[in-house]
């Protein structure tokens, strides 16, 4: 089977800057330099993963580990500092829950506007309308500002959308503890129904025995390093332990 | 399963600059489209803001240049421009275009770093999605200009009226250029939505939007006249001039020397190196906006 992502050798440095004013880069240079301006860490290294198409992948890792960074230079979000990021199809995650949603904006139009962001023309989002509408269960305040919506509505909306752009390669950041029971239920089988059609998923996830269910592969990072990329029962043993 | 074996790995964040602009023209009418509808949320005027602002800015600056300083021209001031109200205006209109469009484009980035922190989509969009609001805003003053050109007894040729579009389209070029410039170098430096602003007040008098040029001529010399003539928002106003306030005299004010045989020519060279030189910058910068915004 093809490789759907190939992760080969990244690095990622981050330059913590202090000041984001002329005038002081202006006064450190006038000093001679002294001191930083700056801090660096870094965020990944050396990091290689080669994930195939229709493979379902967790990274998975205490905070601040680089899952999320990871998950960025996959989207293209990031550029790496060395090494090469290439996927295959269409990428399209879920970042961030409502990333793209704008509260003054009805809801129809927010579908429209978060559709178009995720890469959908005009006729896609369209033909997929009522889907979106009907999977979310927004029903009648579809017409309505977002902004007066319960935090539930906001983000079953939102994965709805995200659900329905339909990309080959589809990455979830910590978006699975969202909305009541039901809709979690729900939004799961979607999840693995689509991991069933051969998608390829990425999933960055605190929480293991929901991972554990969909996945089948675990990558463990610590500290920006992968310490761990095997089955996911080991992974999450692992990192329990 | 999906055809995803027939396509190419690669390498994802790489967009293909102000190219990709035209395969996302769906998300560009839905950007501006929301611009539009959230600019007026919640205010009663609502669009008609878009009168009101330029028709007072009309009447300050009609008063104060055209009365006070006596630039209009009367019976007691026959050395003064006729039509003063519609040779101000039709500046005036530019320049509004230009100062929105550069302002709101130099911010853009800065202003959606939610969003462009999280999902990789080509981000060229926002400074041109703002210049296109600017765009949808010049056009309620443009309707106004025309109809006080009627009213002063407009009479423009094809040739004029091509000559406002080739205006138009110069400062257009020119604002889009340096909007993916300071708005790029707006994620490192916040100073330069400030430099932008001093920029525009700066714009508004370095072209003949209040004066008229002869007397720009008059003080400067030929040589320093060149370098004034080299700006291409100085050309658009010029042009402007010429396609609506020109038609409504006698045909006996000068236009500036050259304008078509040499300074329209160089106002499209100038801002297109602009446009160039703003999408270079821009690319440079845009691998790290996610982490620094």
């Amino acid at each position: 089977m093809a490789n759907a992502i190939e992760v080969s050798d990244i690095s990622k440095q981050f330059v913590l800057r202090h000041t984001r004013s002329i005038k002081e880069a202006v006064v450190w240079l006038a000093k001679g330099r002294k001191g930083d301006l700056s801090q660096k860490f870094h965020a990944l290294k050396n990091v290689s993963v080669e994930i195939e198409t229709g493979e379902t992948v967790a990274l998975l890792g205490l905070n601040g580990s680089g899952k999320s960074t990871l998950l960025k230079h996959i989207s293209g979000v990031m550029l790496p500092d060395s090494g090469s990021v290439r996927t295959r199809g269409r990428v399209a995650g879920l970042i961030e829950v409502g990333a793209g949603f704008h509260p003054d904006l009805s809801g129809r139009d927010n579908v429209y506007l978060n559709g178009a962001i995720m890469g959908m023309t005009e006729q896609q989002v369209n033909d997929r309308f009522a889907d979106i509408i009907e999977f979310s269960e927004i029903g009648q305040f579809i017409d309505t500002e977002v902004k007066f919506y319960s935090s539930g509505m906001y983000l079953r909306l939102a994965f709805s959308v995200a659900v329905h752009t339909d990309p080959e390669v589809f990455l979830i950041d910590e978006i699975l503890a969202v909305g009541d029971e039901p809709f979690q239920r729900k939004c799961i089988d979607k999840i693995q129904e689509l991991a069933a059609n051969g998608k390829t998923l990425v999933v960055v996830s605190h929480d293991l025995d929901l991972v554990a269910r969909i996945c089948s592969r675990g990558v463990l990072l610590e500290h920006g390093n992968v310490m761990f990329d095997g089955p996911i029962d080991e992974a999450v043993a692992l990192l329990r332990a | 399963m999906s055809d995803v074996g027939l396509t190419e790995l690669r390498t994802p964040g790489l967009g293909g600059g102000l190219r990709d602009i035209r395969q996302s023209r769906f998300l560009l009418k839905l950007l501006v489209r929301k611009e539009l509808k959230v600019r007026y949320r919640g205010s009663v005027l609502g669009l008609l803001w878009s009168y009101v602002k330029p028709g007072v800015q009309f009447i300050v600056f009609y008063v104060a240049l055209g009365v006070f300083l006596g630039l209009e021209r009367s019976p007691r001031n026959p050395e003064g421009l006729a039509n003063y109200a519609v040779y101000l205006f039709s500046g005036i209109v530019l320049i509004n275009f230009f100062s929105e469009a550069l302002g709101n484009a130099a911010r853009s980035i800065v202003n959606n770093g939610n969003l462009i922190k999280k999902i990789y989509l080509p981000r060229e969009l926002f400074p041109v999605a703002s210049v296109w609001v600017s765009a949808v805003h010049f056009f309620p003053q443009l309707v106004v200009l025309v109809a006080g050109c009627l009213f002063a007894g407009w009479h423009p040729d094809l040739f004029q009226l091509a000559a406002a579009v080739a205006g138009f389209l110069i400062v257009g070029l020119l604002a889009t250029g340096l909007g993916l410039l300071f708005g790029a170098a707006n994620v490192y430096f916040r100073d330069s939505e400030n430099f932008v602003d001093m920029l525009l007040m700066v714009a508004t008098w370095a072209s003949p939007v209040m004066y008229a040029w002869p007397m720009v001529q008059e003080k400067l010399g030929t040589v320093a006249f060149s370098v004034y003539q080299a700006n291409p928002v100085t050309i658009g106003v010029e042009l402007f001039h010429y396609a609506f306030w020109f038609p409504t005299t006698d045909g006996s004010a000068a236009m500036p020397p050259h304008l078509f045989s040499l300074w329209v020519p160089v106002g499209l060279v100038v801002a297109l190196l602009v446009l160039a030189l703003g999408q270079l910058t821009f690319r440079r910068l845009e691998g790290r906006f996610a982490q620094e915004l």
